[in-house]
């Protein structure tokens, strides 16, 4: 789909009047029904055929708004693409020092508009051009090359290698390509060098040109295969130069009898080229030299000004526009060619679709119709041409045609009026960006709200991406963010209003990161303004690494502990434990509670000393008690060693006035020492077991007299101390000891334990000893233990106990128990009458 | 595969579906044959997201567990290492790399953090000198996994005692993001409502959080009207009491892993006549519980006393369902027995094993000890004697019972009488140091540090009040068709649940004299809602409210906050989220301390 630019409007609204060129062969669009073509003439009248199946038109875009004093030729001129700023140089050539008649750098917008100027204050400059970036570089005679931005700031230089210092540059091309903007010079000692890319700047010299003494007549830069090359022209030889090797070449069909070549053209997209000789002839072909397309002889000799190719992608017509003083030219596959005449001094631009024109008083497209405009006149056409054409009454015909047809979806409709209101008001005079259809969508949207950016218009791009209801992450956000980058560069106002103004702008919005102005800010040297702006920051992720960078890691620190995000906090602890000494470290960390935890959390498992001195500086006895009785059991070996620490537990718990603990601790020094003693005295294994399993193991080791000392010592409950005895002499299966033990004096913990145990070592009889001595309350449950079922029934049955008596009759077992069962039965029926 | 996730009232497969589209993308970021090195304890979270199958059809081949020195040989393109951010396990991984075989063929390796990106352990993995070694390094954020229709776990083991011991927030810290992550699926939630420490922490961090997202406008209908974020440490009796539901009873006595119990195998060895019973199987039983299965949904939550007479009802009616193949005389009538057999041979499956579970069970609940435990637990609970040293615990430590449960014991105790008399505390303590060991003093530490176990200041016992005020006691408690949530612990009703209960209705104005007496503030915030997503409510419609329990919740909470769920006025449905399904022996367990 190809579109040509919408209605020749100038920007302020008035209707031009059409401008039809001197055409040579001019004829009437013929193949246009008669009855259309009368409402319609009025947009085809500056339609001029160019043989059987083309039209060429030519219209304005705008009266230049500059008030130049100087011709066009007198100055250098670059105008960037994709109706790009217009750079001129005035007095380029002047060599006097004098201020008035330095050369001056001025940078327009297609409109003419003035964004910028500046005495030029370097060296000679050979050549501008404008980068892919819309930065200008200037080539100057000494190699090096000053980049500068849209609005004359300087950007930064680069050199075209050591060895033109001394050749001088004769010649500079700058040329794009899909990886970047490149620069090719040619320098005095007619040698080429050349860099594909400036943004990473490599510089390739060209092989030398066998026998070249003169400046080649004409030369360009092709690539191909993602590879640039030279073409030159010497006398009637070409020459293709790529990194390797210097071969002549030759244009298949080329007319015999050129002695030179005086112009060369290689098309937008590097896919064509055209010769201009010195017969006035034109060979137009592929740029590969492998294919004529077709030639023209137009028998003017000069050498033109400027030749330029005008083709428009997917179009089959091929047609090159070339360039005099006061005539211009279109040529192409046809006996005649289109002729204008040039009032003015004009420079050429090439673009993607067409070719542009401006003068000291005009800015002028010069295109091919596209086929697409030739069928406006289908109705209910939804061509794009038709649209833009015409856009008003094209617009109302599609939306009334649309009407019509119920199928056809909304959608590509409605783009393509956004996409014409966004056409429109990025061609307004103020801004000056004179995009067709195809060069819009080629930059695409993201490019272009990059160059309003650029030209720092913030408000329109906003307005373009709530139009177009872009993303606020690609869209509305990003240009806020930017404007805000360019914001903190304005050394002249306060931090505290930057800061101000940004917030005031904007906001919350979604997707503006704070802290990527603020790393702007703090790369332009103000880190006040870095921090203020990170206060505006709501993601601690960012702030944080941007204050450990800035040097205020205190500030940090309180920032990632309000993030509450772990991780964090301890990243900028350890970043603060290696940039403070230790004493500031600490109090850091003491006035930040949360922060301390966390690093003791962390000396737990990776600097124990470190948390011992934690605890140290906070006076927190408790947990150095814990911290010493850890290191008993983990760092020391020998006995000595490990009282020696709970000594110093012991003593922390004193400190800590937590009596307890120090005094068990203190015990278990005590123990620790015994049973050391014991197992040198009695063999086998006592460290490490609790007092109660000590005593235990003394009991079934048959050292009782040991065993009651060691209870009296640590003063053991009587009751677990009878507990103990019983389980350990179950175990040991010494009944008789049981027995002499059960009768020592009261049981303080009863006799049903014991019937317990004695059964639970399947032993019966000895259970039948104590079940008589079990108290009256617990006297059914052993009796029921020792297997005694019917006095249980009669115990049962005396106690007038319900819950007793079902529990005994839940013991009852069929055959052998049927009477007691009935007996309880009885019992129960019996309670029951009363 | 997770059919009973989308069952409830909120659809958490979507949330499932979300972590497994999250899990897949980053796998096929690793193009090629992968190996999956684990640390261990991830493996089990991971396993209610993605089987093996899903890892294999992203090639991979491999999997190891994490482990120091060389990596096993695997001939795969990719070793990818699925971690916690610790830094113990950075030092693993670096020797891991470090010791790889240069000679071998080169293989890629990446790390996956779950649940999220450490720069501590990057700068760990930089000053081992390894960190430019990986490829991909990316964060797996799986913070609240789905455990079922109405349950959320981020099975983080030691998010209580990192936050109420050690002052160490991170839990919390993902916590939050879990819920960012469920409001980003589910809608912004528009009232939270806290009480604790904790809860008020994740509050502040949600709402920052909000801010910091603010670039993705939530446009999604909120599903849930209230959160409810809760501290443990407001309600450190619940889990300490035992667990009187049949799921709460399984997970006390055997214990439920990542929804997996492991059984004793005897009683499910299929019954073969004149065997003998030689050959008994040896490896543990394990079996899935969750509410996938028709039968367990239905009993899970009931009083284990309930839990007999339902399955000997659905035994009379899966027998009645095969004898009806004696009266299937048409081909037709044939036809339809045999189409629903798969469905009865799986209930007859579901309802044996469940019986066999049943009888295990009952085998703990009837015996005497179990018996008198629970009598002391339910002394303690309805305030009787609470104040002195308990015959009952003395008996236990001097019978040298298990240590986890003398101390729940101890401490419920201390928790039912706001503490106890330095005197009786001291008596206790002693005793278990004489008894298990003096190195257990730590573990006390840790108790008396949570709050768990401490002396009585100023004198005053608050739980009486506490009790009555929210009616934690309730004497006439019936656990075949219950009324009350009290059932879920045969007569005392889990004061969290009970906060959870009076805040839907009829608000926590008419608590407030006892919410100060709780530990911590409690707090209402709302997130304000655009107009077009805020909810008519249709006349008789419950509303929704995300319950988040920090620091872990017990089955018997869950069960209770399900019985209000399903109360035909009750006006509020639950969903559950915590941090760790726990009980009171894996509670304790996690803040005990072993010196060696």
């Amino acid at each position: 789909m190809a579109a040509a630019a919408a209605s020749p409007r100038d920007p302020h609204g008035r209707k031009r009047k059409c401008r039809p060129g001197a055409c040579s062969g001019w004829v009437s669009p013929r193949r246009f029904p008669a009855a259309v073509c009368t409402s319609m003439d009025c947009y085809t009248a500056n339609w001029n055929p160019l043989g059987d199946s083309a039209f060429y038109r030519k219209y304005e875009l705008y009266s230049m708004d500059w008030d130049l004093k100087e011709e066009l030729r007198d100055c250098l001129v670059a105008a960037a693409p994709y109706g790009g700023p217009i750079a001129l140089l005035r007095n380029p050539w002047r060599k006097e020092k004098a201020a008035s008649v330095r050369p001056v750098l001025d940078i327009y917008s297609a409109s003419g508009m003035p964004l910028a100027s500046l005495l030029w204050k370097s060296g000679p400059v050979v050549s501008l051009g404008w980068s892919a970036e819309e930065e200008l570089l200037c080539v100057q005679e000494d190699g090096a090359v000053l980049v500068y931005g849209l609005h004359g700031d300087f950007r930064r230089h680069f050199s075209m290698g050591n060895e033109v210092l001394q050749n001088r540059v004769l010649d500079a091309r700058i040329f794009h390509t899909e990886f970047g903007s490149g620069v090719a010079i040619l320098t005095g000692a007619h040698r080429f060098t050349l860099s594909a890319n400036v943004g990473d700047l490599k510089l390739r010299r060209m092989p030398e040109v066998p026998g070249l003494q003169s400046a080649p007549s004409c030369w360009t830069v092709l690539c191909q295969d993602r590879v640039a090359h030279i073409l030159l022209a010497v006398g009637p030889d070409l020459y293709l130069l790529d990194h390797a090797a210097c071969s002549a070449v030759t244009p298949p069909g080329l007319a015999p009898g050129v002695s030179s070549f005086l112009q060369m053209a290689v098309s937008f997209t590097y896919r064509h080229l055209a010769l201009f000789t010195d017969t006035g002839y034109i060979w137009m072909g592929t740029a590969s030299l492998k294919e004529k397309l077709c030639e023209f002889n137009c028998n003017i000799r000069a050498a033109p000004k400027q030749m330029v190719w005008c083709s428009r992608p997917r179009s089959k017509e091929r047609a090159v526009v070339v360039a005099w003083e006061r005539r211009l030219m279109v040529v192409g596959d046809a006996p005649e060619s289109i002729q204008f005449v040039l009032d003015e001094d004009s420079y050429l631009v090439p673009e993607l679709d067409g070719v542009r024109i401006f003068s000291r008083s005009t800015h002028e497209f010069l295109h091919e119709v596209p086929a697409a405009s030739e069928e406006i006149f289908k109705i209910a056409s939804m061509a794009p041409g038709a649209l833009l054409l015409e856009a008003q009454k094209e617009y109302e015909a599609a939306s009334f045609g649309k009407c019509f047809l119920d199928r056809f979806p909304p959608d590509s409709f409605v783009r393509m009026c956004q996409d014409l209101r966004v056409l429109n008001a990025i061609r307004d005079y103020h801004i000056g960006i004179p995009l067709t259809y195809s060069q819009y969508k080629q930059l695409t949207i993201q490019v272009l709200l990059d160059r309003l950016v650029l030209r720092r218009l913030y408000p329109l791009a906003i307005q373009i991406c709530e139009y177009l209801r872009l993303p606020e992450v690609q869209g509305v956000s990003r240009i806020l963010a930017h404007w805000a980058c360019y914001k903190v560069q304005q050394k002249d106002v306060s931090d505290e209003d930057v800061a101000r103004a940004i917030n005031q702008k904007l906001g919350d919005t979604p997707g503006v990161s704070y802290s990527d102005i603020a790393a702007r800010a703090y790369g332009c040297g103000r880190t006040e303004l870095a921090i203020k702006l990170l206060e505006y920051e709501p993601r601690s992720g960012e702030q944080v690494p941007l204050l450990l960078k800035m040097k205020r890691s205190k500030l940090a620190l309180s920032k990632a502990i309000e993030s509450g995000d772990t991780d964090l906090v301890f990243t900028v602890l350890l970043h603060l434990k290696n940039e403070l000494n230790r004493g500031d470290f600490f109090m850091t960390l003491r006035n930040q509670p949360m922060a301390l935890s966390l690093y003791r959390q962390f000396c737990k498992h990776q600097e124990l000393e470190t948390l011992k001195d934690l605890y140290n500086q906070d006076d927190n006895h408790q947990e150095l008690g814990s911290f010493h009785i850890r290191a008993s059991y983990a760092a020391e070996e020998r006995i000595e060693g490990r009282v020696a620490a709970l000594q110093t537990a012991a003593d922390a718990f004193y400190k800590a006035k937590n009596e307890f603990a120090a005094k068990a601790t203190e015990d278990q020094m005590r123990l620790l020492r015994l049973q050391r003693r014991l197992e040198d005295e009695l063999g086998g294994q006592f460290l490490d077991l609790s007092l109660h399993d000590t005593v235990t193991t003394l009991i079934l080791g048959g050292h009782n007299k040991r065993a009651e000392q060691l209870a009296r010592d640590f003063r053991i409950p009587d009751k677990r101390l009878w507990w103990l005895k019983l389980t350990a002499l179950a175990d040991l299966e010494d009944w008789e000891e049981l027995e002499k033990f059960s009768k020592s004096k009261k049981s303080p913990i009863g006799y049903l334990p014991f019937v317990e145990i004695c059964i639970k070592q399947h032993n019966k009889y000895e259970a039948k000893k104590y079940a008589s001595r079990v108290s009256p309350e617990q006297k059914v449950k052993a009796l029921l233990l020792v297997g005694d079922v019917a006095q249980a029934a009669d115990v049962a049955i005396e106690h007038r106990n319900e819950a007793e008596l079902s529990l005994v009759l839940s013991h009852c077992t069929g055959a052998t128990d049927g009477a007691t069962a009935d007996k309880i039965q009885r019992a129960r029926a019996q309670a029951q009458k009363k | 595969m997770a059919a009973h996730l989308s069952y409830g009232r909120v659809n958490l497969n979507v949330l499932r579906e979300a972590v497994r589209r999250e899990l897949r993308e980053f796998l096929d970021k690793c193009a090629g044959s992968k190996a999956i090195v684990w640390d261990e304890y991830l493996t089990g979270p991971f396993g209610l997201i993605a089987q093996y199958s899903l890892l294999k059809e992203h090639e991979v081949e491999k999997m190891f567990t994490l482990k120091g020195s060389r990596l096993p040989a695997a001939d795969v393109k990719n070793v990818i290492f699925f971690v916690r951010p610790r830094l113990e396990l950075m030092d693993i991984i670096a020797e891991n790399v470090l010791s790889e075989d240069r000679r071998g063929p080169a293989r890629d390796f990446h790390i996956l953090f779950v649940p999220r990106r450490s720069l501590l352990c990057e700068q760990r993995l930089k000053d081992l000198g390894v960190l430019g070694s990986f490829i991909h390094r990316e964060e797996y954020s799986l913070d609240l996994i789905p455990f079922d229709g109405d349950l959320l776990s981020m099975e983080s083991e030691c998010a209580f005692k990192e936050c109420y011991l050690e002052g160490d927030q991170t839990s919390l810290y993902h916590a939050a993001k879990g819920l960012m992550t469920l409001q980003a699926l589910y809608g912004t939630i528009p009232q939270i409502f806290g009480k604790g420490e904790c809860a008020r922490q994740v509050a502040n961090m949600m709402i920052r959080m909000k801010r910091e997202f603010t670039g993705s406008q939530n446009s999604i209908f909120p599903v849930f009207d209230n959160l409810l974020l809760l501290d443990r440490n407001v309600d450190l009796l619940t889990p300490l009491a035992t667990q009187l539901t049949y799921e709460g009873l399984i997970d006390e006595i055997y214990g439920i892993q990542n929804s997996y119990v492991k059984l004793p195998p005897e009683k499910f060895a299929p019954k073969k006549q004149g065997d003998g019973g030689k050959d008994l199987p040896t490896e543990a039983k394990k079996l899935q519980l969750n509410s996938a299965e028709e039968l367990y949904a239905e009993i899970r939550d009931k009083n284990f006393n309930a839990v007999g007479s339902v399955l000997s009802k659905k035994a009379k009616i899966i027998s009645a369902a095969f004898e009806e193949r004696h009266n299937a005389k048409t081909v037709g009538e044939i036809k339809q027995f045999v189409s629903q057999l798969p469905h009865m041979q799986a209930a007859r499956g579901s309802l044996a094993n469940h019986t066999s579970i049943a009888e295990l069970i009952k085998d703990v609940t009837t015996s005497e000890d179990f018996f008198d435990k629970l009598t002391v637990e339910q002394e303690f609970m309805s305030g009787i004697d609470t104040d002195k040293v308990n015959n009952y615990i003395e008996d236990c430590i001097a019978q040298k019972h298990s240590l986890i449960k003398v101390l729940r014991l101890v401490c419920l105790q201390s928790v039912c009488n706001s503490g106890l008399k330095q005197k009786v505390l001291d008596y206790y303590k002693r005793e278990i140091l004489q008894t298990y060991g003096y190195e257990h003093i730590l573990t006390l530490h840790n108790l008396e540090k949570a709050g768990l176990l401490k002396p009585q200041t100023g004198g005053r016992n608050n739980y009486p009040t506490i009790r009555k005020t929210l009616r934690l006691w309730m004497d006439d408690v019936n656990e075949q068709n219950p009324t009350d949530i009290s059932y879920v612990y045969s007569g005392y009703a889990p004061l969290s649940v009970r906060l959870a209960q009076l805040l839907s209705r009829p608000g926590w104005r008419s608590i407030e004299e006892v919410l100060r007496i709780l530990p911590g503030p409690h707090f209402e915030e709302r997130q304000p809602l655009p107009t077009g997503l805020q909810k008519k409510r249709q006349p008789g419609e419950n509303r929704v409210t995300l319950v988040f329990f920090l620091g872990g919740v017990t089955f018997a909470e869950i069960a209770a906050l399900r019985f209000l769920s399903q109360l035909e006025d009750g006006g509020t449905e639950y969903v559950i989220a915590t941090t760790k399904l726990m009980n009171g022996t894996s509670w304790i367990e996690a803040l005990m301390e072993k010196p060696f």
